[in-house]
Order: structure tokens, then sequence, then C-alpha cells
């Protein structure tokens, strides 16, 4: 079983070594085949997040891709948590596609980048999710165990 | 002992025995063909209109697993025939559309492509799903695309590696209990896998947990059936009674493996207290009982404010720490008219203080009312437990009389026969305090209440005798006696639950709450 996903890394990893990483997406570290850091900025003008560089924490199952990696904002000193109402101050992410619902096994690490990356190029509000500090305060669940409730599709 | 001798006749016939429904199960009428959409008012005006049921009888089927997985086959078959289509992309129809066959049918009539596609199916073709051998073909989800490479793809050609596809089936199946709607793993795409697929693709074990599951999802997705909530019980129960009767009538059904529930909200029996109430009852319960006594022993309430206040120590002057009213815990007045005497009432006479503990007063009324009922509701619950114990030792009874007194096996039945009475009389006799609870007093309730203390005193007295040892039980008169309590306990029984039901479906009934839907109805107003 943990064969399944460390392959499947293993050719991601060639594939990104070699084809190198769309713009706005750096492979920062992928040490192992349990967690992989990258950074992420947006491509254009957007004020919200201009000039910001995002860091990106993947953390991959024994089932990953069957299963979703755990993706979440890493808050570093150079590195915010960028501003988005489903995104929490804590980093977590409420995306469809990173749940169960909404995972394919088609998805990889540089589709995930790319979608997170259109998430926040696509946001013009400078707010939090509702109940963030609530959330973050009380908050223990691992990201995959949390109910979200995708109800906003136009963000 | 001495018995209630008035009440008795002194041959008791073998269908008094037993509680009355036990002919329920598959009773005559065909009301539920499973084929045919259920009648909107089943239940209801219709069991009313059968003067040979009983009102608080409703009708219904108990299904074992076999008649569940006939009753999908033949709906699947007519599909299959009428469209055309092979059964597994029928399973997949019927299941979207929630085993409405008619409304399938119409769908697919109207519009074939968007019943298809909502569905979960693409455009029908009757080629048999296979694994192929693509040359040049690379996963999409392994990223593999060595020589040879076993493949499968859905109806949308969405194409992946077997070894993916049983990694997806089983993360699915096994982690996620998913079965009647698999999406193809491809992003965005939402054609289901089919039964035939499936088993191409994963082991025995997983295809047979897939069918459990969709078993499953069959009996949950149909309004009209649900599980036998006893463990292992496999069962599952048919019955017309929609969530809004559910304020008219009290829809216990008993499946075949004797376990006997409320189909409206899966918990034990409980006539003739109907489902809200029930809720409310336990909620009420949960919240209030095992607190409740302490706090009728232990506290006050703030004359000003009701909170509940222990004195846990110190002096008499209170301070609520809700409203911040200030009174003397001795005599509850106003703490301001003890003037220099502190820490020493002697103000007995006082306007303020009597006013005060009048109303306190008032408040551990309600709170006494509520104990009342809910001391004989848990002691019912109790003693039910204790005879349920008893009936593990009747069996060793009976054995034992057989051999002593050399009756046959049929002869010591009714020590079984007097077990039975007595489980359900005390279940509905525990439910009768919940259900008085929240009754208003008039006459209705009154000709209640003389019902249940008929029921009660039978109960107990039965109960009696049923405890004696066997050495007394050998004796024919107290067989004759217990034979004739048990007969008129479950008359009584009945008296009740037809009484109650009947002003409930006729809505008579006032209570001191309000139900969250009241149906209209024909009587007074259901609000006190």
């Amino acid at each position: 079983m943990a064969g399944f996903a460390t392959k499947r890394l293993g050719k991601e990893l060639s594939k990104i070594n070699s084809n190198s990483l769309p713009p706005g997406i750096e492979l920062v570290s992928a040490d192992n085949f349990e967690e992989w850091f990258l950074d992420i900025r947006v491509l254009d003008n957007n004020p919200l997040y201009l000039n910001e560089i995002y860091r990106l924490k993947f953390r991959f199952s024994a089932q990953y891709p069957i299963e979703p990696p755990e993706v979440t904002f890493v808050k570093l000193a150079d590195r915010p948590i960028p501003i988005h109402p489903h995104i929490y101050s804590n980093g977590i992410i409420c995306l469809d596609l990173l749940g169960q619902q909404g995972w394919s096994p088609v998805q990889n690490v540089e589709s995930v980048c790319m979608s997170l990356q259109s998430m926040l190029t696509g946001n013009s509000r400078n707010e939090r999710p509702a109940g963030d500090e609530e959330f973050v305060r009380a908050n223990r669940l691992r990201p995959k165990d949390i109910d979200f409730y995708y109800d906003d599709n136009n963000v | 002992m001495d018995t209630d001798d008035e009440f008795m006749s002194t041959v008791s016939s073998e269908d008094d025995m037993l509680p009355d429904d036990s002919d329920n199960d598959i009773s005559g009428d065909d009301d539920f063909g499973f084929d045919d959409e259920p009648d909107p008012d089943l239940g209801i005006q219709q069991d009313i209109g059968q003067n040979k049921r009983a009102p608080y009888d409703v009708s219904f089927r108990v299904y074992e697993p076999q008649d569940i997985q006939q009753q999908q086959d033949v709906l699947i078959d007519e599909v299959n025939m009428i469209l055309n289509i092979s059964k597994e992309e029928s399973a997949i129809l019927l299941r979207h559309f929630r085993w409405n066959k008619e409304r399938l049918l119409e769908q697919y009539m109207d519009h074939r492509e968007k019943a298809l596609e909502a569905a979960g199916l693409s455009q029908t073709t009757s080629a048999p799903p296979k694994l192929e051998v693509i040359p040049g073909f690379c996963c999409d989800i392994c990223c593999e695309d060595e020589e040879g490479l076993q493949s499968f793809a859905l109806k949308c050609g969405h194409r992946f590696c077997v070894d993916c596809y049983r990694h997806y089936l089983g993360q699915k199946i096994r982690e996620e209990g998913e079965a009647a709607r698999i999406q193809c793993p491809a992003e965005g795409c939402n054609i289901i896998i089919d039964a035939r697929s499936l088993d191409l693709l994963v082991t025995a074990e997983l295809t047979e947990r897939y069918h459990k599951l969709l078993n499953r999802t069959y009996v949950e997705d149909k309004e009209t059936l649900k599980w036998c909530p006893a463990p292992d019980c496999q069962n599952a129960i048919e019955c017309g009674i929609k969530k809004k009767d559910l304020t008219r009538i009290v829809p216990t059904v008993a499946c075949s493996c004797s376990h006997r529930f409320c189909f409206g909200c899966i918990l034990n029996d409980h006539q003739p207290a109907p489902c809200e109430l029930v809720k409310k009852w336990l909620k009420k319960c949960a919240d209030d009982s095992e607190t409740a006594n302490w706090i009728s022993a232990n506290t006050k309430e703030c004359p000003k404010c009701n909170s509940t206040i222990e004195k846990n120590g110190g002096c008499n002057h209170m301070t609520c720490r809700k409203c911040k009213h200030e009174f003397c815990w001795m005599c509850m007045g106003l703490w301001s008219e003890h003037g220099t005497s502190w820490y020493n009432c002697n103000r007995f006479e006082e306007k303020s203080g009597t006013d005060a503990r009048d109303a306190q007063a008032k408040s551990r009324v309600s709170l006494e009312r509520y104990l009342h009922y809910y001391n004989r509701y848990a002691n019912h619950e109790q003693s039910a437990r204790l005879d349920k114990d008893l009936f593990a030792k009747t069996e060793k009874k009976m054995v034992q009389l057989q051999k002593e007194s050399g009756m046959s096996w049929i002869e010591v039945q009714y020590l079984s026969a007097a077990s039975m009475a007595l489980q359900t009389c005390r279940q509905t006799l525990m439910w009768t305090y919940a259900f008085a609870f929240y009754l208003a007093r008039n006459n209705l309730t009154t000709i209640f209440e003389d019902n249940q203390k008929d029921l009660e005193l039978a109960v107990e007295s039965l109960s009696e005798m049923f405890e004696k040892p066997v050495t007394e039980l050998a004796d024919s008169r107290l067989k004759v006696d217990i034979m004739d309590k048990t007969s008129y306990c479950n008359k009584r029984r009945i008296i009740l639950l037809d009484d109650t039901a009947r002003n409930l479906s006729e809505g008579k009934w006032i209570f001191n709450v309000e139900f969250s839907n009241p149906t209209p109805i024909s009587g007074p107003s259901s609000r006190k």
C-alpha cells in the first residue's frame, strides 16, 4: 500500500524536476514522500496579494492519490497567510477539491497549487471566513476531518 | 393471595393470552405493493375507515434481506424491459429516482438525455465492460506507462490502470461506505460505476460489501421502508405512515425478530405517547432527572428571576449572581427590609417574605409535578427490565414445573404468556406517565387516568403472582388466576391504547405544550 503513494509521488517529483513548474509555483522542499513544501504567488496585480509569497504544506497519506493530500498555508516571518473568505487565519483551506467528495485521484500537487493560485487571483474580498476567530481557537481536528460546507461557489 | 375476582372470568381463551399485535405483520390488505406509489393518505384515513383495525394499529410488513433484494430485482427487471437498457443502468436510474418507477419512466420518456445525465449515465451502449491493454497508455493516477498494463474505462472513456481502479474502489467502498454513487475517478466526471463493471474490478469480498451497501441505500432511500433497529436484525419494515401523520397516530410496528418499535422515530414502542411528546419527554429527562431531586432538596430559587441557587456556606445575605437581587436565604424576603438585624433572620411575618415563598412554592410544585410523573415512568422502565430478567428465568421455571408437576410443555405456556404481557403492559404504562405529564386537566384526562390506574393495578398484581416459587405455581388454582390476570392485563392495555389512539386521531387531547406542526383538526384547539 505504502508503495502506491511513493511510486506516484516519485513520478510527480521527477516530472517537476525535468519540466519545472508553471510560473508562480516553486518547489521548496520534497525530502520525503510524506511532507512537501511549495511557494506560490499570484501572477496578476490583485492588490490583496501583490508582492507576497505564500508557503504551502502538503501532507500525503499512504492512500494518496486516492485520498486527497492535506494542504494548508504555513505562516513564517516572510510568508503570511493570504487573506481570503475561504482561508482561515491558521492556514486551513476550505476548498471542495481538497475534500473527499471533490477530490479526484487525477489531481496532483501541481494542479492543486494552480487551483489555489487561481482561487487567490479570483478573489476581491478582503476578509476571513465567518467565525474565523472561533474556529482558529477551538479547532483541534485535522483538515480532512472537518465538515466544511461548500456553500459559496462565487469566490 | 387475593385477586380482584370481580374482573375475572374463570376461563380465558387462547388468543387473549398474547398482546394483540402479533397478527399484524402480513395483515391482509395489499396496500403496499412495492411497485405502486403508496397512497398518500394511507394510514390514518383508511385505518379509521376500516372498522376491523384498532385505532392504535397501523398496517405494516416485515421484509427479510432476500425480500429486499427481490423487490429491487423486480423493479430493475421492469425498467430493464420497458426501457430496453441494461440491468445495471436500470439500477442506477432507479437509485437516482429513489426507486420511484413512475417518475423515472415519465422523466425518461420526456427528457431522456437529461435523466440519464442526472443519474450519472452517459449514452447507453450494450457492450459489456472489459479490461483492455492499450498500447502507449499512461495511467493518469499512478503515471505508470509500462507495456501490457491492463486498464479500464467507463463509458465516459476516462481510462485508468486496473491497480488504481482497485485502490480507488476499495477506498470508496471500504473507507467511505459509498456504493450507489461512486463516480469515475476523473476530475469532474460524474459517470457512476455500475455493478457489472465493479464485479470485473474488485475482489469478491468487496463486491459483497458493495451489494450490502446498495441494499442499505435502497431501504434508506424509500420513505416507506425502515430497518429494524434491533441488534443483528437484518429485516426492514414497510409502513405507509408519513411524518405529518405522527401527531395523530403512534405507529408501533413489530419485526419478526419480536422487536417492537415506533416507525416514526425508531425508538422502542412508546404507545400511547406520540413521537413529539416522547422527544420532549426524553429531552426533559436527560436535562432534568438526575439533578432534579438534588435541586429540590438543596436549592431555592431567586425570588426575582427564579434562578436556582445553592447556598454553599456563608451568611443569609444572598445576592443573585444573575439579577443582583438581594434577599434573605431564610425568609426569602428583601434584604433591605432586614435593617440592622443582619445575619439573624427572625422576620417570618413580613409580606415580602411570604410573597416570595409563595412564588417559590409554585415553582416547586411544577418540579414536584414533573418528579411525580418521572418517578412512575422510571419505575416502570426499571420493572420492565427486571421482568425481562425474569423472563430469562421463566423458561427454567417452565422446565422445572414440567418436571415437578407432570404438566406438558403446552400446559406451562401460560407462564411465558404472562411474562410477555407484563413486559408489554409495563412498556405502555411507562409511556402513559410521559403522556400524562403533557396532558391538560379535563374529563378526558380523568378517564385516561382511570384506565391507567386499572392497568397498573392489574399489572402489579400479575407481577406479584408471577414471582411466586415453583411449588406454588404448580397449584392449578394459581395457574387459572395467572391466566385470567394475563388476559385481563392485555385487555386493559388494549382499552387504554384504543381510547388514547382514538382521541389522538380525532385531535381531542389537549396538551400543555405546543406541537411543532399542529395538524388541522376538527376538535378543540390542541393548545391550552
